[in-house]
């Protein structure tokens, strides 16, 4: 596999592995069938990410698209964590080969679910509101169809 | 860093006694093997030679064996051309859900042509089942392509009893033998194999030789267009460097095979031994029994394994994996899957072969590795964290 040496380096010492004890929000995508899972665990105080820990059950890249995106979202706001795209992690990674960009994809979407689950903790908009908010999609697998 | 090789069912390091006997047909022997003068002649009596070695080892005559580049040339050719020549006795051809891409993709290739592919299933360890390929024959059946032995969990096959039953149904029988010839002794007579590929680069020879076994009398078209060569089958100047290669490195597999073989099983032993004892929630994947010695293809549950391949690289070890991110597809191996692994299971499956220049250091070295990454693998993945949280419960 071709993978930059940004990638090698996530992958090798990847950042914010863990969990959080009750963390704000858990957003958790994949499934096991597409050998991807990603959980992300976010703490929200005033708005603003103050930590965030993944877990992850995939390949390299899956691990590598992980751990950038928790520093890239730590310390910011919740607005800005949802703005971040599938396409400015593989930036930040100097690129991902082809078949593997849909691991970028879970990243986001794995930030997505956590922000959605703390906004539901928090109770103040109604579901609706979140999944507009939140960019909330129904993950398809083109291998499993999942 | 040194590498640590591991994956010598991929290919394996060039013997240097086979190098040794290559290198005058790279350099002052370069004559053309058809031409007429001495330089040429030399090169003739070397490519005869070589195929006399491969002959007496598969115990079938000179001119029933062709040189190929490879496993999949030799593949493409019998089964391209043993159904291609043989279509107006019937269109129907059986192989197994587990065979090399070389064959399975071929035999799509023909569906598409008009013939009608049959897929048998295999058990839980990878053996084909006897009664549905008997069952599976039909008056139109003039083919059965199944694998002496698997790649991807080294399962070798009942050859001798498809043999049988080719035999009785006066059937071809085709088989793909690239993973076991160089550590299983193949009598094509007695086993009643109508074909045979095979390839240099698995057993110690060079890389982009192979050769194909076909029984005298056996119909099959040729291949390449062109010259005279390969008595009028596969056209193309002989690349005799290659042929002797392979023809040495197959003489000196089968001179030390027991010897050989020995080694390699008790370090591929000691290697899953030494994981049962320290790696727990593995499954061994494949027939204990009846594999090849040197293979052994374990699932590390709850991780994924090119994660696994990309670390055992850190440390200059060389494996393979059935996981989905290793094939360029999202799909695991169709192995893994066909042999009733979940999806889970399969991509966190490691495929360690053993090869006559491994040692024991070497396997000490990698299970102490795999252990560190392992379990650095399983604290990082949400699965583990969901097993252990429900084991605790």
């Amino acid at each position: 596999m071709d993978y930059t040496d940004k990638v090698i380096e996530h992958y090798t010492n990847p950042r914010n592995v863990g969990k959080i004890e009750n963390a704000s929000g858990i957003g958790e995508v994949g499934n096991p069938v597409c050998g991807d899972i990603m959980k992300m665990f976010i703490k929200v105080k005033n708005n603003i990410i103050t930590d965030v820990k993944f877990k992850t059950f995939g390949c390299g890249a899956a691990i590598a698209t992980s751990s950038i995106t928790t520093e890239m979202i730590k310390g910011k706001t919740l607005e800005e964590a949802l703005a971040l795209k599938n396409g400015d992690v593989v930036k930040a990674l100097d690129g991902l080969p082809p078949v593997k960009l849909h691991c970028s994809v879970l990243a986001e979407e794995a930030i997505h679910e956590a922000i959605a689950d703390y906004y539901r903790k928090e109770g103040k908009l109604t579901e609706e509101e979140i999944k507009t908010k939140c960019n909330l999609k129904e993950h398809h697998c083109e291998s499993c169809g999942i | 860093m040194k590498s640590i090789y591991f994956d010598n069912a991929a290919t394996t390091k060039l013997d240097d006694e086979v190098l040794k006997e290559m290198i005058p047909y790279l350099k002052e022997n370069y004559g053309n093997a058809s031409s007429i003068y001495k330089l040429g002649r030399e090169s003739r009596k070397a490519v005869e030679d070589s195929r006399e070695k491969i002959a007496k080892v598969l115990n079938c005559k000179l001119d029933e064996i062709y040189f190929t580049v490879g496993g999949s040339e030799s593949d493409n050719t019998a089964i391209k051309g043993i159904a291609r020549a043989n279509k107006k006795k019937g269109n129907h051809i059986i192989t197994s859900k587990i065979e090399h891409p070389a064959v399975l993709e071929t035999c799509k290739q023909l569906e598409k042509e008009g013939f009608e592919i049959t897929y048998i299933s295999v058990d839980e360890n990878g053996r084909v089942d006897l009664e549905e390929l008997k069952k599976s024959i039909k008056p139109t059946t003039i083919l059965i392509t199944i694998m002496f032995a698997n790649n991807e969990i080294g399962t070798i096959q009942p050859i001798e009893e498809i043999g049988k039953v080719a035999k009785e149904n006066n059937i071809y029988f085709h088989t793909d033998a690239v993973q076991a010839i160089g550590s299983i002794k193949i009598d094509v007579q007695k086993l009643n194999i109508d074909s045979l590929s095979l390839s240099g680069h698995k057993f110690y020879g060079p890389k982009g030789i192979g050769a194909l076994y076909v029984k005298t009398g056996v119909k099959f078209a040729k291949f390449i267009d062109g010259g005279h060569q390969e008595r009028n089958k596969r056209a193309g100047t002989e690349n005799v460097a290659g042929i002797v290669g392979i023809g040495k490195a197959i003489e000196l597999a089968y001179e030390n095979l027991d010897e050989h073989n020995k080694k390699i099983k008790e370090l591929r032993d000691y290697y899953v031994e030494q994981v049962q004892e320290k790696i727990r929630y593995i499954k061994i994947n494949g027939d204990m029994e009846k594999r090849l010695l040197g293979n052994s293809n374990i699932s590390f549950r709850f991780i994924e394994g090119e994660g696994l391949l990309l670390n055992l690289d850190l440390k200059g070890i060389c494996a393979s994996s059935g996981s989905a991110c290793t094939s360029g597809s999202l799909d695991p191996s169709h192995v893994l899957l066909a042999i009733g692994l979940s999806h889970e299971i399969a991509h966190g499956s490691l495929r360690i072969t053993i090869g006559k220049y491994n040692t024991k250091e070497e396997i000490d070295y990698l299970v102490e590795n795999l252990v560190e990454i392992v379990n650095r693998l399983r604290k990082m993945s949400p699965l583990w964290e969901k097993f252990i949280e429900e084991e605790n419960k």
